[in-house]
């Protein structure tokens, strides 16, 4: 297995055309959480053609809704949530720059062709591994949307937070490559 | 006459609640590691690599196995001798999910309205499952369910001509369009007869058992083997990226039925299978 690719947000178009569909990464920086009610509070706004909360150009969303944080720490556990609940906004927010999703699970055929045509690039965490995942995350700031408790968008700090590419700016499909590798009646 | 306290039964349900989403059983960990052994691929022996690695940290640090600890079902069987002194057993149990959800840190996800949809929390109410039993001892599992397995669960029914031959489609045709979305490597509940609610019931029960004891019926235990070979063979894999480990289990259960019906339920869990169960 190749050694994992290290990354870091903002995602240049040259960084994402380097990860293909399978490629391992570790991603270090800044990434902001963002559930269904802050994809539907953002694109309602951009519907009204008003501005977004935060910038998202060549930056990275990950799809978490962690459990609280004990005193004294960061977060609780914070693995990933299923994509496809946020595909029928996704494309505009790639409209407006987003490079990167982290989540688990399958996107829609319109999400796998936007991410073509904005070179944008779909990540999957391991879902269930929120324990594992918490120890990744160094810094966790609420930045938008406060009334949205732990569905706000946070900020958060991330260091070697593993992923792999599922969906590329190739129109390459990890789940549907993998599944048919190892399906034994193809 | 064994007599049972409403604050025994909050202070046990509340500690279900937390230990359940912190500590997998042992058969769960023993079935992960045994699937690391066995998986093909490169990348789903990563993967099963990271998840013993997590079910160790979130023992440890007492923090949950996935940050989505679920609605609380709750299975209660009820010794009809038994007495329960204080208040109402219903409500001792709520409390007990209110406290354990609460006082654990664990993540409140029960909307009140399915509509409407405002969050509760304290992620009650729990689903309770209420069986009778003889004797005169309580025992209630707490089997916090996440939504993502949840919502790839299905159920069908199926004509009795469609057989056995269509049951098993049926759960394979569940396992495929679920792929990467229920977490998998997979503990597959499949609950075959009755009618439609004793059929997803079933299904649910069937995760109970625990991972890697065979069914006790002879004719199911082959069943379910032919299921879990074929299940494997899809191609999934853990989290859905290719191998041959897409599930540890699948146990089945089936109930008579009507001449004219054949229910079929497939009830998904991910591999964070989580309960606990206490009798008092
Ligand atoms: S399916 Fe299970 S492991 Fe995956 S996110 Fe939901 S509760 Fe966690």
């Amino acid at each position: 297995m190749a050694e994992p690719v290290l990354i870091s947000p903002p995602l240049t178009d040259e960084m994402v055309s380097g990860l293909r569909a399978g490629t391992r990464v570790l991603i270090s920086g800044r990434v902001f959480t963002a559930r269904d009610a802050a994809h539907k509070k953002m694109v309602a706004l951009l519907e009204q053609g008003k501005e977004l909360p935060i910038d998202l150009s060549n930056q990275i969303i990950y799809y978490v809704g962690p459990s609280p944080a004990r005193p004294g720490r960061i977060i609780g556990a914070c693995g990933p949530t299923t994509s496809g609940r946020m595909d029928s906004y996704t494309p505009q927010l790639l409209g407006r720059g987003l490079k990167g999703m982290i989540g688990k699970g399958f996107r829609s055929p319109d999400v796998i062709q936007a991410l073509q045509e904005y070179r944008a690039v779909y990540f999957a965490a391991v879902g269930g591994a929120g324990a594992l995942l918490s120890g990744c995350v160094r810094a966790a700031e609420v930045v938008a949307y406060p009334e949205l408790g732990p569905e706000a968008i946070h900020e958060l700090t991330v260091v070697n937070f593993p992923a792999i590419v599922v969906n590329d700016i190739y129109g390459g499909d990890l789940y549907r490559e993998g599944c048919r590798q190892y399906a034994v009646n193809k | 006459m064994h007599n049972v306290h409403f604050n025994t039964v909050v202070e046990a349900t509340s500690r279900l609640c937390r230990e359940a989403c912190f500590v997998l059983e042992p058969d769960v960990v023993a079935a992960l590691r045994k699937a690391g052994e066995d998986e093909v691929s490169a990348s789903g022996r990563d993967i099963l690599a990271q998840l013993q690695e997590n079910a160790a940290i979130a023992a440890r640090d007492d923090i949950p196995v996935c940050q989505d600890t679920g609605i609380a079902v709750v299975f209660v069987d009820v010794g009809q001798d038994l007495r329960f002194t204080g208040g109402i057993l219903e409500e001792a149990i709520t409390a007990g999910v209110r406290d354990g959800y609460t006082r654990g840190f664990l993540r409140k996800s029960v909307v009140g309205d399915p509509l409407t949809r405002k969050n509760t929390g304290d992620n009650t109410p729990p689903v309770i499952h209420w069986r009778v039993v003889a004797g005169d001892r309580l025992k209630i599992s707490v089997v916090p369910k996440g939504a993502g397995s949840e919502n790839m669960s299905a159920l069908k029914m199926l004509k009795p001509a469609e057989g056995l031959a269509g049951a098993k489609q049926f759960v394979l045709d569940t396992v495929s369009a679920a792929g990467p979305n229920p977490c998998p490597p997979l503990v597959v509940g499949v609950g075959i007869g009755g009618t439609m609610e004793k059929a997803a019931l079933l299904a649910k029960e069937a995760i109970l058992r625990p991972v890697g004891t065979p069914n006790p019926d002879p004719a199911l235990a082959a069943l379910e083997n032919d299921l879990l070979a074929a299940v494997n063979g899809l191609g999934i894999g853990p989290m859905g990226l290719g191998g041959r480990v897409t599930a540890l289990a699948v146990h089945v259960l089936t109930f008579a039925t009507h001449i004219a019906s054949l229910p079929v339920a497939v009830n998904l869990n991910c591999h964070a299978v989580r309960h606990k169960t206490v009798v008092l």
